[in-house]
């Protein structure tokens, strides 16, 4: 019995020491914190995404306490509201941005960028690219292991398994690049969110020369430059074999998406223009041509996205793909 | 019997299938491409442009810088295109497209087959004839051989090892070439020894192939090749690995890098690029062809051809009879370490040894399982890493925890695949962690 005593007086005797020692050394080492930090995450969505490329939101809210000047730091994920009442909270002048989305730049879905080969290595686009070109003849298209899928923490991008895609949902894609810096491929761009998820660009990555995107995929950008030229707002760039647009400058005035004789100009949200009737020549040259371009063109008949397209646009574009072929062998 | 001391496996050699066909030289082909980059190091800048006549012999690319190499022309014809075009793996890469007319060859080489065997030039002129003839390491590797030689200050040399390993299954381009070119590898030998200033040269073989370690001593003897030494090794997966082989025969193991062999005192260089070395220097021929294995279980007639730089590869695999029906998986290089191809016209390069086609159920991988953490992959890593736990962080993206694990160190010889039960893909994660830590270690030090 006396053992028990004295065991239980000896281990009382113990913590009432070390909560005395603990106490003075809790006041001599307090870390003196501003207590706005803790207001500030709370604000934050706590989603730890690092889009705001600080390693988490308790760093963000850091940085926007303690710096003066905010108008570089953004966080994605909150947008303008989160941003506004954070900055209406420290007495700061909240940082405007324009909201973001993500967007998959490559439409060579299984239909229109047949495989070549079958990758039985590890499942990941990170392993692939490291090995090789990939499944499909083009060195620039989409792998679709789903590294982007992986990488994304608010479950809004998924590899559509019939086209071997990566889709957006762009509702909740917060725009924090976690997929942009998955994908090695560098396909996934943050493109400026219209209302209602309006969209058009260049879904093409590629900066092979025409021909060789045109043997590798049916949706490819063949740099023909005919965007270019009828874009007014100086939005559409050819580098390399590859129209660009740009996305701050895009007007969504959609005349280039007629232009292209490859359809590798996506357009979301938005109906294409009408088709205006083609010049009596040019109309005639593909007429005559179509049926010179033998397998491809019911192919690529079948191919186009949807209803949207007239039978007679898709004559031109058989024309004009061969024209540039043409000019590149010579 | 000698051999290294961690790790290793044992696979199957299937070296049976091609080792009784002698070097036959495959017809000149039409056409060649030339990658500008056959080696480690810097791309070659090309010296010609489209429509340029060209000579067989002739340099068209010059080294970028040391660590570089020269590349001749195969062939003589016209330059059709200097563009960028697939390699074997798919991917762009600049290349020289020349179309044959004839086959006429710059003056100054000595096409003759008699043997040279004097040499009395310094150590600073083979290296300069070599470093011209733009040599690489023809076992795969291809870090150009003048780099190799030029010890630097403050280090010395005391042996050479020829590596005549060929440790990889199914190849048999080593063996044949020390079969049947055994007096021009035992005076390129000497030449080598010569260039590095040497007393002893070692030449590893392993005791799968007697033939050539009995051929090779022979030579030796009768042609008094003083301090040459033939090693039998004992067979084991990946001792033809230049760290694997130089503890194998001097039982110096090589510190984790930045060291390099040259610390142990050692340098090492292929059979085949020995007699390169011996063309180079003693015939002036510049590194133009190279013997190439073509087999596999179900190729109609395995051969070992001897092929122009830029020849198609395609065009080397219908020499040997064609590919087989069905599924095929057709590798540059050996089953352990050679690239699945997806391009059939890529052409030979400098380090082609050898074209293996593995055909119908053999083409696949087994299915992935879960890791029951047996340790077989650990124990038969030849560098002592922990392949599991590497390809593990990899996957999750831990560079640093990676790096500190010397993922570096990996040779990527693939024995802790091979050994896994579990078929888990560890040397695709491994080679991605490398490769990643590679670029991490390279921007850290830019930016100092």
């Amino acid at each position: 019995m006396d053992i028990l005593i004295y065991t239980v007086l000896t281990l009382c005797a113990l913590g009432v020491l070390a909560a005395v020692l603990l106490y003075f050394v809790a006041r001599k080492f307090k870390v003196e914190e501003d207590p706005r930090i803790d207001e500030v995450e709370k604000m934050l969505p706590g989603a730890n995404c690092g889009g705001c490329g600080f390693a988490g939101c308790r760093a963000m809210a850091e940085a926007l306490v303690v710096r003066d000047d905010i108008s570089e730091l953004f966080c994605p994920v909150g947008g303008g509201d989160t941003m506004k009442s954070v900055a209406s909270y420290l007495g700061k002048a909240a940082p405007e941005k324009e909201p973001r989305v993500a967007t998959v730049r490559c439409g060579g879905t299984c239909e229109k960028r047949p495989r070549t080969n079958t990758f039985d290595g590890a499942s990941s686009c990170a392993v692939a690219s490291s090995l090789y070109v990939g499944e499909t003849g083009c060195a620039f298209g989409c792998l679709g292991y789903g590294d982007c899928e992986a990488a994304c923490a608010f479950d809004a991008i998924h590899v559509n398994p019939e086209t071997g895609l990566p889709e957006v949902d762009a509702d909740k894609c917060t725009a924090c690049g976690a997929c942009v810096k998955a994908c090695p491929k560098n396909i996934i761009e943050l493109r400026k969110k219209w209302p209602k998820n309006r969209a058009i660009y260049v879904s093409c990555v590629s900066k092979d020369k025409g021909a060789v995107v045109m043997k590798a995929c049916k949706a490819g950008c063949i740099g023909c430059g005919k965007c270019v030229k009828v874009c007014q707002f100086d939005a559409i760039t050819l580098e390399n074999n590859l129209a660009f647009i740009d996305s701050d400058k895009c007007r969504l005035c959609r005349k280039c998406v007629n232009e292209c004789p490859t359809g590798a100009i996506n357009i979301i949200g938005l109906a294409p223009l009408p088709k205006e009737p083609k010049p009596a020549p040019a109309a005639k040259l593909s007429a005559s041509e179509t049926p010179a371009a033998k397998p491809s063109a019911p192919e690529a008949v079948a191919a186009k996205p949807s209803a949207e397209t007239p039978a007679k646009q898709d004559n031109a574009p058989q024309a004009a793909p061969q024209s540039v072929d043409n000019k590149q062998e010579q | 019997m000698k051999t290294f001391p961690i790790g290793g496996i044992h696979p199957s050699d299937e070296k049976k299938w091609s080792k009784g066909s002698a070097v036959e030289t495959m017809p000149l082909p039409d056409t060649v491409t030339i990658p500008l980059s056959q080696h480690i190091g810097a791309p070659a800048v090309a010296k010609v442009a489209k429509g340029d006549k060209v000579l067989t012999g002739q340099l068209i690319a010059e080294a970028a810088s040391f660590m570089s190499a020269n590349i001749h022309s195969p062939i003589s014809g016209t330059v059709k295109s200097v563009d960028m075009l697939p390699n074997a793996q798919g991917l762009r890469q600049m290349m020289i497209t020349i179309v044959r007319e004839g086959d006429e060859w710059v003056e100054g080489i000595d096409r003759s087959t008699e043997l040279v065997r004097e040499c009395d030039l310094t150590p600073a002129e083979i290296i300069e004839r070599i470093k011209n003839a733009g040599i690489v390491g023809m076992g795969g590797a291809t870090f150009p051989t003048h780099v190799k030689l030029s010890v630097p200050a403050g280090k010395k040399a005391e042996c050479l090892i020829i590596n005549g390993v060929e440790c990889e299954p199914y190849l048999t381009s080593d063996y044949r070439t020390m079969l049947e070119f055994g007096e021009r590898l035992v005076v390129g030998t000497t030449i080598l020894k010569r260039a590095l200033g040497v007393e002893k040269a070692f030449i590893g073989v392993e005791n799968n192939k007697p033939d050539a370690v009995a051929h090779l001593r022979e030579l030796v003897a009768s042609m008094g090749a003083e301090g040459v030494t033939v090693v039998p090794l004992k067979v084991r997966y990946p001792q033809g690995g230049e760290k694997q082989l130089i503890a194998a025969v001097t039982g110096r193991q090589v510190p984790p890098p930045p060291a390099l062999p040259i610390d142990v005192g050692a340098v090492v260089c292929n059979a085949s690029t020995t007699v390169a070395v011996y063309d180079a220097v003693q015939k002036n021929k510049p590194l133009i062809e190279r013997v190439v294995t073509v087999t596999g279980k179900q190729v109609a007639s395995p051969k070992n051809l001897l092929a122009r730089m830029g020849t198609p590869i395609s065009s080397l695999v219908a020499f040997a009879g064609g590919l087989p029906e069905g599924d095929v998986k057709v590798l540059n290089g050996g089953p352990m370490m050679g690239r699945a191809m997806v391009n059939p016209d890529a052409p030979v390069t400098k380090g082609c040894s050898g074209i293996t086609v593995i055909s119908g159920a053999e083409a696949h991988r087994v299915k992935e399982s879960a890791c029951i953490k047996c340790a077989k992959c650990v124990s038969a890593c030849p560098m002592g890493l922990e392949p599991y736990f590497l390809s593990k962080l990899s996957r999750k993206k831990a560079w640093d925890v990676v790096e500190a694990h010397n993922v570096t160190d990996c040779i990527e010889c693939g024995s802790c695949q091979y050994t896994c039960p579990a078929g888990l893909p560890l040397l695709d994660y491994i080679r991605l962690g490398k490769q990643t830590v590679m670029g991490i270690i390279r921007a850290r030090a830019a930016k100092k």
